[in-house]
């Protein structure tokens, strides 16, 4: 390891590692510091992701997909549940060697990854701009030097406070997770199920996405401030108990993700926020892993070109694309959020009812949602400008 | 603004998943997290209660009384010497 970098990354999750790639193959040196021991371990994530949206950076291997997902079934609190037809396929990933994989193409492409190293602060210059980060490493305190820190430290950032960003996440918008992975377990493998309801997930839902036949990861988000009530956990271990009773556990593990709009600023002081860290993820269906990879992919490319210009005013830049090409939808998705969490257990079962009466061919995941605009028509110009786009 | 009261949130040692939900929507930048050890900052909380609603595991409690003398996290398996 050097004493110093063009560029720090934070956090070597999907955004964190998709940085590293991109900056390092933009010719700029890049150490990338993981807090924990392992790169892709603990997994906090449902794992599922669009085929679509993957090949965009990587191909698909059968080493890192528990399952090929070809269905989705939504499961309104009345049981009577809907299956879309879906146009694409998706998969369940193993985030434990995914993770472990995009850390390698960044190594590859000349990146350093040091785990074990946890960041505790910033250096700062005079004029408050950072210009490395204090870590310890081997519990030994480490002061590195780099032109540019892009913060990938997850939905428990603390990297971007420092630089004086505001990336704290409203109660109302962070979901309160708990993920179990069960086996022994009778699963379809190439269906993601969704249930909604208040007496199930209040402001979310809950998820079971298969890995293979026998196993699946069944696991909850619900609104921060419903949680108040009951945690998370709780609603897990009920859903369990009457599903699943004699399944094997495998993981438990909870989690968080904050489903809000992308924070106000993501460049300050030559501190960059991709991924959670951020708060990229897709607000309405809570999916964090492309949208945050784009984040890094966006923020690694703007910071090695404003090193080889040797002009760092040029790192705003990266706010300017990651709007244009994902920032505004998530704004919308926000409304579209708003809107679904304050649905209630009949207005669910309605929905999935007009849409079970469609002909099969338009019983699609649009065809559904055109069922909810009945629901709530003030949804509909949010939903206009998405499709419009 | 420093807080006039005693610190009332308190973690119950050994139970937390190190998720980093209670971080992600402390306004205080008051909870330090690493990789298998959590802590409040005191000189920072403000008793807010928010990390005690987003925990998914239950493990973030409110004590009105303050939490000055409750157990802190401690070691599980005490080294007695033996070689």
């Amino acid at each position: 390891m050097k004493e110093s970098y063009d560029i720090i990354i934070v956090g070597a999750g999907p955004a964190g590692s998709t940085a590293a790639r991109y900056a390092s193959s933009g010719g700029a040196s890049v150490l990338m510091l993981e807090k924990d021991r392992d790169v892709g371990y603990p997994v906090r994530c449902g794992e599922a992701v669009s085929h679509e949206g993957l090949v965009q950076f990587i191909e698909p291997d059968s080493k890192f997909i528990g399952s090929t997902i070809t269905r989705f079934r939504l499961v309104p609190p009345n049981g009577k549940s809907v299956i879309p037809q879906l146009d694409g396929k998706g998969y369940v990933l193993e985030r434990r060697i995914f993770d472990y994989e995009l850390a390698k193409v960044a190594a590859k492409e000349g990146a350093e990854v040091v785990t074990k190293a946890y960041v505790y602060d910033i250096l700062k210059n005079e004029k408050g701009e950072a210009v490395g980060v204090k870590a310890l490493l081997k519990d030994r305190e480490t002061e590195i030097r780099s032109k540019v820190v892009i913060a990938a430290d997850g939905v428990e950032s603390r990297v971007g406070k420092w630089a004086g960003m505001d990336t704290t996440c409203h109660i109302k918008d962070m979901e309160s997770c708990a993920q179990m992975t069960l086996s022994g377990i009778e699963v379809e493998d190439d269906t993601l199920d969704f249930y909604f309801g208040g007496d199930v997930a209040p402001g979310g839902y809950l998820w079971v996405f298969p890995k293979g036949k026998d196993t699946a990861n069944v696991g909850i988000g619900i609104c921060a401030e419903d949680a108040k009530k009951k945690s998370a956990l709780r609603y897990l271990e009920e859903f369990i108990q009457e599903k699943f009773p004699d399944a094997a556990v495998l993981t438990r593990i909870a989690g968080g993700v904050p489903c809000a709009k992308t924070t106000d600023t993501v460049v300050k002081n030559n501190v960059m926020l991709v991924g959670d860290a951020a708060r990229q993820v897709n607000p309405t269906s809570g999916a964090g892993i492309i949208s945050g990879m784009i984040g890094g992919m966006i923020a690694g490319q703007v910071a090695a070109e404003a090193v080889r210009m040797n002009d760092l005013s040029y790192l705003p830049e990266y706010e300017k694309r990651w709007h244009k090409r994902l920032g505004w939808r998530h704004e919308v998705f926000y409304k579209i959020r708003d809107a679904i969490t304050s649905f209630s257990d009949e207005t669910y079962n309605s929905i999935a009812e007009s849409a079970r009466k469609l002909p099969e061919d338009k019983q699609t995941l649009g065809g559904i949602f055109r069922a909810a605009l009945w629901n709530r028509p003030s949804m509909l110009l949010d939903v206009a400008k998405v499709f419009v786009s | 603004m420093p807080r006039s009261t005693p610190l009332m949130i308190h973690i119950v040692p050994g139970k937390c998943d190190f998720c980093g939900c209670c971080v992600g929507v402390c306004p205080e930048d008051a909870i330090e997290l690493m990789e298998s050890r959590i802590a409040i900052i005191d000189e920072r909380c403000t008793n807010c209660k928010k990390c005690v609603w987003a925990c998914p595991w239950e493990v973030i409690e409110f004590h009105r009384e303050g939490v000055a003398e409750l157990p802190k996290e401690q070691p599980l398996y005490l080294n007695n010497g033996s070689e």
